[in-house]
C-alpha cells in the first residue's frame, strides 16, 4: 500500500511542475499584460487543482491498465501457441489476428471519439448537409483503422517508417490538389483529431509490444509510428470520401441530363 | 451539481468503452481465455476513468475561460510582440502539460534505454523523456507564432504545409534511425486534450478580430502546424545530440 501511495506522490510532484509553465502564462499574461483580475479567481484555482488530481489518476492508471493491456494484446495475440505454430515466425501473414486487432481498435475509438462526433455534426451543419455527419466519421475510422493495422503490417516486416509515411504524404498533396476545396482543411484537421489522450498510449504500447515479439525487430528502432500511421490514413480517407462524393452526384447529373 | 459530477465521469467512461469492448471481444472469442490480473487493471482502467474526468473537468473550470479570454483580448490589442510571445508561451505551456506527451515520452526513454541508446538509469531516462518533450513543446510554440504569422498575413495554408512536409522528408535523412519513429509519432500526439481548444480559440479570436479573415478558413490552420513541427524538430533534435 505505500509502495502504491509512493508512486503516486512521485508522480503528484512531477505533474505539478508539468501544470507550472501553462499556469504561469495564463496569470503571467492576465496581470502583467492586460493588468485586469482574474474572473471568479477560486474557480480557476479549483480548476486547475482538478487538472493536477486528474492527471495524476491517470498517469497512474495508464500504467497500470492501458500500456499493460497494450503489452498483454500484443504478447497473446502474436504468442507462437496461439498461433499454432512451433516457434516464432518473421512471415507476416501469420499475424493476421494482430492486424485484425488493430484495425478493430482504431475503428471502435474513432467512431467513439467526442472530439469528431463535434467535427463531424459541425461540418455537415456547415455544408447544409453535403458533408454527412455519419459519413465523415466512417471515413475517418476506415481510415484509422486501415492505418494502424498497415502499420502493425510495417513493425512485423521491419520495412522502414519514413517510405511509408512519405509516399502517404504525396498522395495526401496529389488528392489536395483534386478533392473539393471545403473539405482539404477539414481533412487535415481529422488527421490530429483522432490521437485522443486514452487512444495514444494503448496504440503506442501496441506497437511496442509487438515489436518485442516478432523475432528480428527491436521496440527501438521498430516499435514507434503507428500514431503516425493512425493520423495520416484518415487524410486520405476523408478526402477520397468527398472525391467519391462529387464523383457520383456529378455522375448522377449526367444520367439525369441524357 | 450531482449532474455536473456525473457527467464528465460518464463522458471519460464512453471513451473508454470502445477499448473495452474490442479487446473483451478478442479475448472472449478470439483467444479464449481471462485476462491475467483482470482486478488490476480494472483498479487502472477506473483511475484513467476518474482522472480524465478530473482532468476535463478542471480544464473546463480553469484553463479554458482564462485561456479563451486572454487569447481573445490579446488579438484584439494589436501589439504584434505580445501576440507572438503568449502565442509561443501558450503552444509551449499546453504542450508540456499534455498527459498523451508525458506517456509517450516516457515510454520513449524506457525503451531507449532497454535499446541502451541511452543508460538505464532513472536519471538518464528522465533526461531523455525532459528533452523530448521540451523539444515538442517548443516546436509546437513555434507553429502557433508561425500559424499566427500566417494569419496575420493571409498565407495559403497548403504552401506552408508543403514545405513542412518537404522538412520531414529532407530531415529524415539525417536524423539517426532511433529516433524518426518517435518524431513521427510526437506529431500526432501534441493535438489533443488541452492544446486543441486553446489554440482553436486564439486562432478563431484572431481571424474574427481582423477584417476579411474567415474564422473558419484561417482560425483553424494552427493544428495543422502543431503536428507538422515537432517532427521536424525532434528529428533535429536526435541529429544534433
Amino acid at each position: 500500500m505505500s509502495g502504491w501511495l509512493d508512486s503516486l506522490l512521485a508522480i503528484l510532484r512531477t505533474t505539478v511542475v508539468d501544470v507550472v509553465p501553462i499556469a504561469l502564462v495564463l496569470f503571467g499574461f492576465q496581470y502583467l499584460v492586460l493588468r485586469r483580475p482574474v474572473p471568479r479567481l477560486p474557480r480557476v484555482v479549483l480548476g486547475f487543482v482538478l487538472v493536477v488530481v486528474g492527471m495524476v489518476f491517470f498517469l497512474e492508471g495508464l500504467e497500470q491498465a492501458l500500456f499493460p493491456l497494450g503489452r498483454l494484446m500484443a504478447q497473446s495475440l502474436t504468442s507462437p501457441e496461439f498461433l499454432g505454430l512451433p516457434a516464432p515466425s518473421t512471415a507476416w501473414q501469420d499475424y493476421l489476428w494482430i492486424y485484425l486487432f488493430a484495425a478493430a481498435l482504431g475503428f471502435a475509438t474513432t467512431i467513439a471519439e467526442p472530439a469528431l462526433i463535434a467535427v463531424a455534426f459541425e461540418a455537415s451543419r456547415i455544408t447544409g448537409g453535403a458533408i454527412n455527419a455519419w459519413g465523415l466519421r466512417l471515413a475517418v475510422a476506415v481510415g484509422v483503422a486501415i492505418g494502424i493495422a498497415l502499420g502493425c503490417f510495417r513493425i512485423v516486416t521491419g520495412t522502414p517508417l519514413p517510405y511509408y509515411i512519405i509516399s502517404g504524404y504525396v498522395l495526401v498533396l496529389i488528392q489536395t490538389a483534386y478533392a473539393p476545396k471545403a473539405i482539404v482543411a477539414l481533412a487535415y484537421d481529422t488527421g490530429g483529431v483522432t490521437t485522443s489522450t486514452v487512444t495514444v498510449p494503448l496504440v503506442a504500447a501496441l506497437g511496442l509490444g509487438l515489436a518485442s515479439q516478432v523475432p528480428g525487430r527491436s521496440p527501438l528502432l521498430d516499435g514507434f509510428g503507428l500514431i503516425a500511421f493512425g493520423s495520416l490514413f484518415p487524410m486520405m480517407t476523408v478526402m477520397g470520401y468527398a472525391q467519391a462524393g462529387e464523383w457520383l452526384a456529378r455522375r448522377r447529373r449526367l444520367e439525369k441530363a441524357s | 451539481m450531482l449532474r455536473r459530477i456525473l457527467l464528465p465521469l460518464a463522458q471519460s467512461l464512453r471513451d473508454l468503452t470502445p477499448i473495452v469492448g474490442v479487446v473483451a471481444l478478442f479475448q472472449l472469442l478470439v483467444l479464449r481465455q481471462p485476462l491475467p490480473d483482470l482486478a488490476g487493471l480494472l483498479g487502472g482502467l477506473l483511475l484513467v476513468v476518474v482522472g480524465l474526468a478530473l482532468f476535463t473537468k478542471g480544464l473546463e473550470l480553469g484553463l479554458f475561460p482564462i485561456g479563451e479570454a486572454l487569447a481573445h483580448a490579446l488579438a484584439r490589442r494589436g501589439s504584434l510582440a505580445l501576440l507572438l510571445l503568449f502565442a509561443f508561451a501558450l503552444g509551449f505551456g499546453t504542450t508540456v502539460a499534455e498527459p498523451a506527451l508525458i506517456a509517450i515520452a516516457d515510454e520513449a526513454a524506457r525503451v531507449a534505454a532497454q535499446g541502451l541508446a541511452i543508460p538505464d538509469t532513472a536519471e538518464a531516462r528522465q533526461d531523455y523523456s525532459l528533452g523530448l518533450r521540451y523539444t515538442v513543446a517548443i516546436s509546437v510554440g513555434c507553429a502557433i507564432v508561425l500559424g499566427v504569422i500566417r494569419i496575420l498575413k493571409g498565407w495559403p495554408v497548403q504552401w506552408l504545409i508543403m514545405a513542412g512536409y518537404a522538412g520531414v522528408v529532407v530531415l529524415t535523412g539525417f536524423a539517426p534511425p532511433e529516433i524518426v519513429g518517435i518524431a513521427y509519432d510526437s506529431g500526432g500526439v501534441t493535438t489533443s486534450t488541452i492544446t486543441v481548444p486553446l489554440v482553436t480559440a486564439l486562432g478563431v479570436g484572431l481571424a474574427s478580430s481582423i477584417a476579411g479573415r474567415s474564422p473558419l478558413v484561417d482560425g483553424f490552420g494552427l493544428i495543422a502546424f502543431a503536428s507538422l513541427t515537432p517532427m521536424i524538430f525532434v528529428m533535429a533534435y536526435g541529429a544534433l545530440r
